[in-house]
């Protein structure tokens, strides 16, 4: 069977793909559109690099095949700045220092957005948790930590000034 | 080399013409965390993978008088949304909860953890001492058979290659009854089990044991009910003495291999100490529903 | 060249600017090693043993390249055959040959995933099929991993040509043993009769993985000109640069290597594995080449840091005066040798003053991975055995672990066991630093215990080039040939800033690739803010004096009569009272009528690295019944001259803790009865992940700044893997009253030792 066509929607916009059925959705972000920012550290779901976000729910793209996209709502690291601003947790991960390498940045950003959507409020140790399937060999996770807490902070203080 | 094909049926009927088709080339996909980690590897090579989460009812949960059916696409971070279900089966959550990572649990499956066949899977002894049961389509029709009777030995199902699980059946729930997972892994989370165990049980009006049902992961071929666990338990309020007749008994059941997790002596112990601790914590759970 | 610390105070130095190359990682835009496409790029792919010790007998790559799709396959006979030569890449010294035959096999494969073919093709998929239709014929050899088995007589040998170095006389007989060497001082049995305690333990380590979480990649594009350009992920694209020149017999001029930014090194990316073979892969093809490992490969065929074995004999007085230490280590080296058992054996006793010492490392080639460096290479394993002992030795004499080490520590002016004079250490200060936390005296519960151990590592200083140039509107650049492996862009805009006088955010640092700025090191060795940092500041320095006499220039007054303050160029000449000060950006202005570009470049090799000295404190607790081991508590003080960047300088402290936990408590290679890893994976290969650890406080200790530094920096990057393995071990010994010698402390391992006590 040849390439499969994929209809889906990408950081807000339609967008179509081919991709081979065995594909994972990784590499057709990646290879067919160029979103570069998720990574492939593992290629089993150990490592939490290729995180994204799929009708609302985060998941590992490379244990997702590419089809499976077709007509899915699929969020990435390049859709988490609005225009020139920032995200206030990528805001925060620059001021905490929360990377070194960065490899794993785009993967502990989404899966900590998702994390504040669902729980704005979360202590370290749920923290700690949620973001467990991220691995990061650069910072022993302690400034990424801080920078989580410290972003719900301020996004729970914006939220009640607005 | 043989090209993929991917198909998403919409009906239970599709899909199993679908895999009919394949002649036991196909494999069935709900979450994929374990099918897409197994087509990378190249320790599988089907011809077509049949996903089943375009059909009604495959993702999501309901009530059918008391029971809960859950529809065998459904991802583990569901279940845990379900405040119902995490009510009544704290330890089936907990254990589904338990798989993978947060992005794991995005898309994991009770009804993919049971298929897999993993002797570690999480989902399945809590599912096995909650006496759930699942139901099977195939040209045949549907049939439906306990949970403990999917899993043949490490990667291996009973089920017939046209066959796939549609959904996953947790009973009505009697008052005072709960139930409670805890596995053993070497890190806090990402590990696989190295050992498991489930308990659910059902207490009288007087906190004595009137039913109770206790299986063990990694310990065996596949996940195994331990009925001697079960009746250790019946009759007792959970003192030392059942508790250490429960031990026992989960360490007698136990015939682990060495392995890269764990060895034989060290599985076999913590059988032991786990379904204690599981006991306990199903225990306080069902004293706390007056 | 103190100059510029005795400055009243720094202006950018010691704050914490958020990192310029931050937006790029936090956006997904940052370019890694495999991010990188070319047109008509062809798919590499490496064909491996699947045995841990084989000969070739033959291989037949026919059906392979008829296969449609086929661009290239290439074999060992691709490959010049190299004479054996050692090669200086600084932290990342080796031998050619074997540089060469571990990146393709050559007559024998020595481990389970050594490459011994490659292949490029259209797609992954044809790349794939082509791998399998390679027909490969081994002879299945004995093998032999663990480290004494490969040192008995009757072991199967890797190396027919390989005789033990260091012995007398000259042995007959190959042997795995690739070298023996000793050091030490003094008189061991006259230190050991003065002795009232003596301790003595054999402590052992596995194999573990540096395990940066991006996979090697790269991508080689070799022209019909014999032109090659090369993008990968690497430490330092100059080592890149020499490697393959060596291993491909080409001119260094011919090959442009490209750094991309890197996912983590650790000491893994001082080497080449994909290089060569995509550069021989698209020279056979005249298409460009990516490459990629998965991360199976990584496991397999990438250089973890030796498994070891430590006897530690130690002897002291009542008073805890250490009379006498008799250390033995013995690295596995993987197939070739090259452990880091020379670093293990230097860095052993250097945190004490000892009279009599003795220390004998033995190098061992093993079916396993050729060993690859991994943070302060060595050091962690031979401290392991060291503080574990020193701790056995405290608690014999009834001490306070603090207070053995403060007896027997070095301080400045003392010779270290290993040779130099120690100066400008703030060790003692880094043991008060955490006598003096709070941590120290938190009180413990049951089944708790709390475990201190010290590091050292030399760190070294060496080659580097930095440019600085001045832009038409009085910004900068600053180029280095050094890649950015955890913000080190961000500490050399700042040491630029602070000598030009300009806002950091009017310096941008960029990582030349090697066509673009003189020769560099690579990045190891914790040396880029230090030795890199003083080429920065050198050239900075010559920017200030160039824009100095511009200055003096437009104001016609002699160079003299201009000083640097701000930022800007100020007149002296109280004969021009109206002069106002210049700004760089005044300067700049005019560059064009004052003598063109204002640009410097520095070259040098830096000399008087400051070692760096830490002292972890761990708390942990155990489930009795599980063995399983959880870090409490955790606080790290080390000895870091002074912190350019304080957030990234405890970035490195709690990253290097992080490795050392995992090193101590879960990681380890696995290898089953035929000598082929079991674990090569994240699931079963177990690094920590987030709820694995605690906050992990870093107190960064300033009292001893480098005065060979322009800002009094040394390396920070290494020495906090060092103490980890030790402060765990000993925190586990503290909760259990009972002393585990062999790593990981895997919760099996502590629950067979309680059983075993219990019987």
């Amino acid at each position: 069977m040849s390439k499969q066509h994929v209809t889906t929607t990408v950081n807000g916009d339609p967008t179509e793909f081919l991709a081979a059925p065995g594909t994972t959705l990784l590499d057709a972000l990646r290879d067919e559109l160029g979103l570069t920012g998720a990574k492939e550290g593992c290629g089993s779901g150990d490592c939490g690099a290729c995180s994204v976000v799929v009708d609302g729910r985060l998941v590992c793209s490379c244990l997702m095949l590419a089809p499976e996209a077709e007509g899915r709502r699929i969020e990435t690291i390049e859709g988490m700045a609005q225009g020139g601003r920032l995200h206030p947790l990528q805001q925060k991960f620059l001021e905490h220092a929360a990377l070194q390498c960065g490899f794993c940045t785009p993967g502990f950003l989404v899966a900590a957005k998702a994390l504040l959507e669902r729980n704005p409020d979360p202590d370290e140790t749920e923290i700690r948790y949620w973001l467990a399937g991220n691995l990061c060999r650069c910072t022993g996770y302690d400034k990424i930590v801080r920078a989580v807490m410290d972003a719900a902070a301020e996004m729970r203080q914006v939220r009640r000034a607005s | 080399m043989p090209q993929l094909e991917y198909s998403s049926p919409s009906t239970a009927d599709d899909a199993v013409r679908a895999l009919a088709a394949a002649g036991g080339s196909a494999k069935v996909l709900a979450g994929g965390t374990d099918l897409l980690v197994q087509l990378r590897s190249g320790r599988i090579r089907p011809s077509v993978i049949v996903d089943l989460k375009r059909i009604a009812g495959a993702v999501g949960i309901r009530e059918e008088a008391g029971a809960f059916v859950i529809g065998a696409a459904t991802p583990g971070a569901v279940l845990g949304e379900h405040a119902a279900l995490s009510k009544a089966w704290p330890g089936v959550v907990e254990a589904a909860n338990l798989i993978g990572s947060t992005q794991v649990q995005g898309r994991a499956t009770l009804a993919g953890n049971l298929c897999n066949a993993s002797p570690a899977a999480d989902s399945v002894p809590a599912m096995i001492a909650a006496g759930a049961t699942c139901v099977v389509v195939g040209p045949k029709g549907r049939r439906e058979i306990p949970v403990e009777q999917v899993p043949k030995g490490p990667g291996e199902t009973s089920l017939a290659p046209d066959e796939f699980l549609l959904e996953i059946r947790l009973p009505p729930r009697p008052p005072r009854s709960a139930d409670a997972y805890l596995r053993l892994i070497p890190r806090t989370e990402m590990d696989i089990a190295v050992v498991g165990a489930g308990v659910s049980l059902t207490l009288d009006a007087e906190g004595v044991i009137t039913a109770a049902r206790v299986a063990l992961g990694a310990v065996a071929p596949t996940v195994i009910l331990v009925p001697e666990a079960g009746a250790a338990l019946v009759g007792s309020r959970l003192g030392d003495q059942a508790l250490e007749k429960l031990d026992a008994a989960a360490k007698a059941a136990a015939r682990p291999i060495s392995d890269k997790r764990g060895t034989v002596d060290y599985r076999t112990n913590i059988a032991g100490v786990l379904a204690r601790r599981a006991a306990t914590i199903a225990y306080q759970r069902a004293e706390s529903r007056a | 060249m103190t100059d510029v610390m005795d400055r009243p105070a720094l202006r950018v130095v010691g704050e914490r600017p958020i990192r310029p190359d931050g937006v790029d990682k936090v956006t997904g835009r940052a370019q890694f090693g495999a991010d990188f496409n070319l047109p008509g790029m062809l798919v590499g792919k490496i064909k491996r043993s699947p045995h841990a010790h084989a000969k070739i007998v033959s291989i037949d790559t026919r059906k392979a390249k008829a296969l449609a799709g086929v661009k290239a396959v290439v074999t060992a006979a691709d490959f010049p055959d190299l004479a054996s030569e050692e090669v200086e890449a600084g932290e990342a010294a080796g031998n050619l040959r074997d540089l060469s035959m571990n990146c393709m096999a050559r007559d024998k494969a020595l481990y389970e995933g050594h490459a011994v073919a490659a292949v490029a093709a259209t797609s992954a998929a044809v790349a794939d099929e082509a791998l399998a239709l390679i027909e490969v014929v081994y002879e299945v050899l004995p093998h032999v991993i663990d480290v004494e088995a490969a040192m008995a007589p009757d072991a199967p040998v890797l190396h027919e040509g390989l005789f033990t170095k260091g012995v007398e006389p000259k042995p007959t007989a190959p042997s795995n043993i690739a070298a023996v060497n000793k050091l030490g001082r003094g008189d061991l049995a006259e230190g050991f009769a003065q002795a009232d305690v003596i301790v003595e333990a054999r402590y052992t380590t596995k194999a573990v993985h540096q395990g940066y979480i991006e996979p090697h990649a790269c991508i080689a594009q070799y022209g019909q000109d014999g032109q090659c350009l090369v993008w990968c992920s690497s430490q330092g694209q100059f080592m890149v640069r020499t490697y393959c020149a060596k291993i491909l017999d080409l001119e260094a001029a011919d090959i442009r290597v490209i750094p991309s930014e890197i996912g983590g090194g650790f000491g893994g990316k001082t080497t080449v594995y994909l290089e060569p073979l995509a550069i021989a892969l698209s020279r056979q093809s005249g298409f460009p080449v990516k490459m990629v490992m998965t991360r199976d490969e990584v496991f397999r065929a990438t250089g973890p840091t030796s498994g070891a074995v430590v006897e530690v004999k130690l002897g002291a007085k009542r008073d805890g005066t250490i009379t006498a230490a008799d250390v033995v280590l013995k690295y596995q080296a993987g197939a070739f040798p090259g452990s880091p058992v020379g670093a293990g054996s230097m860095t052993a006793l250097a945190c004490y003053d000892i009279a009599n010492a003795a220390i004998t490392g033995y190098d061992v080639v093993t079916n396993s991975p050729k060993v690859a460096a991994y943070r302060a290479p060595g050091a962690p394993i031979s401290a392991f055995g060291m503080e574990s002992a020193v701790d056995e030795l405290a608690r014999k004499l009834g001490m306070d672990p603090i207070a053995i080490r403060e007896k027997n520590g070095v301080v400045s002016g003392v010779k270290a066991v290993y040779g130099p004079t120690l100066r400008d250490i703030a060790y003692k200060d880094t043991l008060e630093a955490i006598k003096s936390h709070p941590h120290y005296s938190i009180p413990l519960g049951p089944n708790q215990g709390r475990g201190l151990a010290a590091g050292f590592w030399f760190n070294i200083g060496g080659e580097s080039t930095a440019a600085v140039r001045i832009n038409d509107d009085g910004s900068a650049v600053v180029a280095t040939g050094n890649p950015d492996i955890g913000g080190s862009r961000a500490s050399m805009a700042m040491m630029a800033a602070e000598v030009l006088g300009l806002p950091i955010d009017q310096v941008r640092p960029v990582v030349a690739d090697t066509a673009s700025i003189g020769f560099s090191m690579l990045t190891g060795g914790s040396r880029v803010t230090f030795a890199t940092g003083m080429a920065v500041v050198e050239a900075a320095k010559k920017v200030v004096e160039d824009l100095k006499q511009r200055a003096a220039q437009m104001w016609e007054v002699p160079a003299d009569k201009v000083a640097w303050e701000n930022g800007a160029a100020v007149c002296l000449d109280p004969e021009k009272p109206a002069a106002k000060p210049l700004s760089i950006a005044a300067i700049a202005a005019r560059a064009g009528r004052t003598g063109g570009p204002i640009t410097a470049e520095v070259g040098l090799n830096a000399q008087g690295a400051g070692p760096g000295f830490a002292v972890h404190l761990c708390d942990v607790e155990i489930d009795p019944e599980t063995g399983h081991v959880t870090v409490l508590r955790y606080t790290a003080a080390q000895d870091v001259g002074k912190a350019i960047h304080p957030s990234y300088v405890e970035g490195q402290i709690q990253g290097g803790v992080a490795q050392g936990v995992g090193w101590a408590l879960n990681e380890e290679y696995i290898f089953d009865a035929e000598g082929r890893m079991e674990n090569p994976g994240f699931l079963d290969y177990r690094v920590p992940v987030a709820s694995d650890l605690p906050m992990i406080d870093a107190i960064l200790v300033e009292t001893a700044p480098n005065p060979r530094h322009p800002f009094g920096a040394k390396g920070v990057g290494e020495v906090p893997i060092v103490p980890p393995l030790a402060a765990v071990a000993n925190a586990v010994r503290d909760a259990l009253g009972l002393r585990l010698t062999d790593l990981p402390l895997s919760p099996p391992r502590i629950r067979a030792a309680l059983d075993a006590r219990a019987k």
